[in-house]
């Protein structure tokens, strides 16, 4: 079975700095990671092809130095990696990005097999809509399961697929028919780490590279910007806030005493309170 | 949405095919909010309130009218569906009734969708950002082809009349206002409790249009084989507790984080954490609270060794009283809380769980 996952390169957020004057992102120098959620779509999908053989393509539109990204993806042992890389795809917001990503799918289906199964991650830590994945999934035609928990069953003769779904208030079993895109969600299974063989190929490895020409768009008003219905009005820092810290003076008191003027500085801010913890403590 | 605005250099809005003012002649019929009531299993989701009390401004800074989205599985359900949309503000329901809407799936709840737009034209529509409006709303503003405003945190009416969608980015450190200038409808999600909850007037009523879903159960692939519900005692209910106690890194261990559970339990809390303690497995996913996590708004919420980082903040935020246990005077939580408390969490919790159990248990004995 051929299987695809999508997975974008992002900054590493975790050290992001503002700048303090001109409220822009200081990039230089912040790492870039896979986005932490794809890892647990590309996890799912190697578990997929170990089980039931095929290949795994990684594919992701970005710059040119999204081919990290793939490379990292090839050493945990994906078979082959797509970048789709044009100046044309710049500033797409999530309609713009599925449009692009879902013509490269169908692309790699041309080239390279029929994909049954197409993976995204449940959202980027950057972008973070949770869009990109549905709207691939409707531009292609692609059955949808979202914030897939566990894949129950895969039958690839009948052509079905069962999933447990995380909904409101609940799991929902799932059965469809591929061809599917699946949102994975996170903390459902733990990335393997590579082995040496896949490092070694993963060094060695050619990476498909395509422009928007090769991945057969040629609408360029749908791509970047031109094909982007929002846009960004403005970026701003958020508004500190007026009202300074209460500090509860603490020297020279025990602990005890301490809590007790916590307590207090509580039932002072928040009157009521105190009652609702009074009712809740007889309904005990 | 727009992915990853190009924040370093904000560009002027100049040469996109966004910023031609003059909507399109097609688009101009498009009129009025509509929020989708989302009732998973005949539950109103309190996101889809919180989004009637917000609708309810942008429709009267519009002059137009408020409308709540009902698809149900049974007319019982529709109605009372329904009645909570015009309690919480709605003017009009649209409602759609069919057993095939009984559960959630992505295909007939788009087409449910997309045939009420297409035929009744919003110019907002709001949607919960919960697991069924995002999966809800990706696909219906891909089938429109229009645009998608992701997680907002703040909803407002520009000076043109057009949908203003600020949201935050770079993990919060910034926030960015985004518009969809000529695309209708301008479609929006918001989280559970980022919007406070609207006044509900009892017995409010409005009209109700009801539309057919044109589908038959042989039409849609995807069966819905079972359900499980969440069992009450295992769910947090952190988004709608009226006090949280969280830990964070500062506990130093696993054991340590029994001194919140113990302080949240004499309080009647949810207890919860930062992110750092779901990946250490001290606490389960859905007790991480800030930007990957839970929004909370409790009327108390005491943070104990959690340093502030702007991911946390920002779910912790629209809470009233923020009380910041931390031994670090400098520590950025300071920044926001409103009472600090320069200390060793590990001792002052213990302490405090003593001090309320015994303040409540001398009044409940006085009064
Ligand atoms: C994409 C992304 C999303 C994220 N989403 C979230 C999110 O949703 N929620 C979230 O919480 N984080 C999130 N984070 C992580 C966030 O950036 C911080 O790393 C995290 O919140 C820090 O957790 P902490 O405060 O527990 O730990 P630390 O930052 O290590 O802080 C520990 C604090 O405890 C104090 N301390 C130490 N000992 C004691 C003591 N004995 N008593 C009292 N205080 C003590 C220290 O002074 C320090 O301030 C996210 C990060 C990324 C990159
Ligand atoms: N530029 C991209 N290249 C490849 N995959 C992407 C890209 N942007 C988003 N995705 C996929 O879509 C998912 C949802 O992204 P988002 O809508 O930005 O939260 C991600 O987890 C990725 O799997």
């Amino acid at each position: 079975m051929h299987i695809v996952v999508c997975l974008k390169q992002v900054p590493d957020s975790a050290q992001i700095r503002v700048h303090p004057v001109t409220n822009t992102i200081m990039r230089q120098g912040v790492p870039t990671i896979i986005n932490p959620y794809d890892l647990f779509a590309l996890e799912e999908a190697l578990r997929l092809r170990d089980r039931l053989g095929g290949e795994v393509t990684v594919l992701t539109m970005g710059p040119p130095m999204a081919e990290d990204a793939l490379r990292k993806a090839l050493t945990f042992g994906a078979d082959r990696a797509v970048l789709l890389t044009d100046r044309s795809f710049a500033g797409s917001d999530t309609l713009a990005t599925s449009y692009a990503l879902s013509m490269a799918l169908a692309k790699i289906g041309e080239v390279f097999g029929p994909t049954p199964i197409v993976f995204t991650g449940k959202q980027t830590i950057d972008g973070d809509t949770a869009q990109v994945g549905p709207g691939i999934a409707k531009r292609l035609g692609l059955n949808q399961l979202t914030y897939v928990a566990r894949i129950c069953d895969l039958d690839p003769a009948a052509g079905t697929i069962s999933v447990e779904r995380r909904a409101e208030g609940g799991v929902q079993v799932l059965e469809t028919r591929m061809p599917v895109l699946i949102t994975m969600l996170e903390g459902t299974n733990e990335m393997r780490r590579g082995s040496l063989d896949d490092a070694y190929r993963a060094a060695r490895s050619q990476i498909v590279k395509w422009s928007a020409a090769d991945a057969g768009i040629t609408e360029l008003a749908k791509c970047g910007l031109k094909g982007s219905p929002t846009i960004v009005k403005k970026v701003f820092a958020p508004q500190a806030r007026a009202e300074k810290v209460q500090q509860i003076p603490t020297s020279d008191l025990s602990t005890d005493a301490l809590a007790a003027s916590v307590m207090a500085a509580i039932f002072q801010k928040q009157p009521a309170l105190e009652g609702d913890l009074l009712r809740f403590a007889a309904g005990q | 949405m727009t992915d990853a605005p190009k924040a370093d250099a904000p560009k002027p809005a100049a040469g996109r095919a966004g910023t031609k003012r003059e909507l399109p002649e097609h688009f101009k019929a498009y009129r009025h909010v509509w929020v989708v009531i989302e009732c998973e299993h005949g539950i109103v989701h309190p996101v889809s309130l919180e989004l009637l009390g917000e609708g309810r401004k942008l429709a009267d800074k519009r002059g137009v009218e408020l409308a709540g989205v009902v698809l149900a599985g049974d007319p019982l359900t529709a109605a009372q569906v329904a009645a909570a949309a015009f309690e919480h503000g709605a003017d009009l329901a649209y409602v759609v009734t069919d057993p095939i809407l009984a559960h959630y799936r992505n295909e007939s709840y788009t087409r449910a969708m997309t045939d009420l737009v297409n035929t009744y034209k919003p110019e907002i529509l709001l949607l919960g950002a919960t697991n069924l409006g995002r999966d809800l709303a990706g696909s219906v503003a891909t089938t429109l082809l229009t645009g998608l405003t992701a997680d907002c945190t703040e909803l407002a009416i520009d000076d043109e009349g057009s949908l203003a969608a600020t949201r935050p980015t770079f993990g919060g450190s910034l926030l960015c206002t985004i518009m969809t200038l000529n695309y209708r409808p301008q479609m929006a999600t918001v989280r559970p409790r980022v919007m406070s909850l609207p006044e509900r007037t009892p017995g409010r009523w409005g009209r109700i249009v009801e539309h057919p879903l044109n589908l038959t159960e042989a039409d849609i692939i995807t069966k819905v084989l079972r359900f499980v519900a969440d069992r009450e005692s295992d769910k947090a209910q952190l988004a709608y507790a009226d006090i949280v106690v969280a830990g964070g890194l500062g506990l130093r261990s696993a054991e340590n984080f029994q001194l919140v559970r113990s302080l949240a339990e004499v309080l009647g809390a949810e207890y919860g954490g930062s992110r750092p303690l779901v990946q250490k497995g001290w606490i389960s996913a859905d007790r991480q609270i800030g930007q990957t996590g839970k929004t909370i708004r409790p009327k108390l919420y005491i943070a104990a060794g959690i340093s502030g980082a702007i991911q946390h903040r920002v779910g912790v935020e629209g809470a009233d009283t923020i009380v910041a246990i931390n031994t670090d005077p400098k520590a950025p939580i300071f920044e926001f809380a409103h009472l600090g408390v320069v200390a060793d969490a590990i001792e002052l919790l213990p302490a405090l769980t003593r001090a309320f159990r015994a303040h409540l248990s001398v009044n409940r004995l006085a009064g």
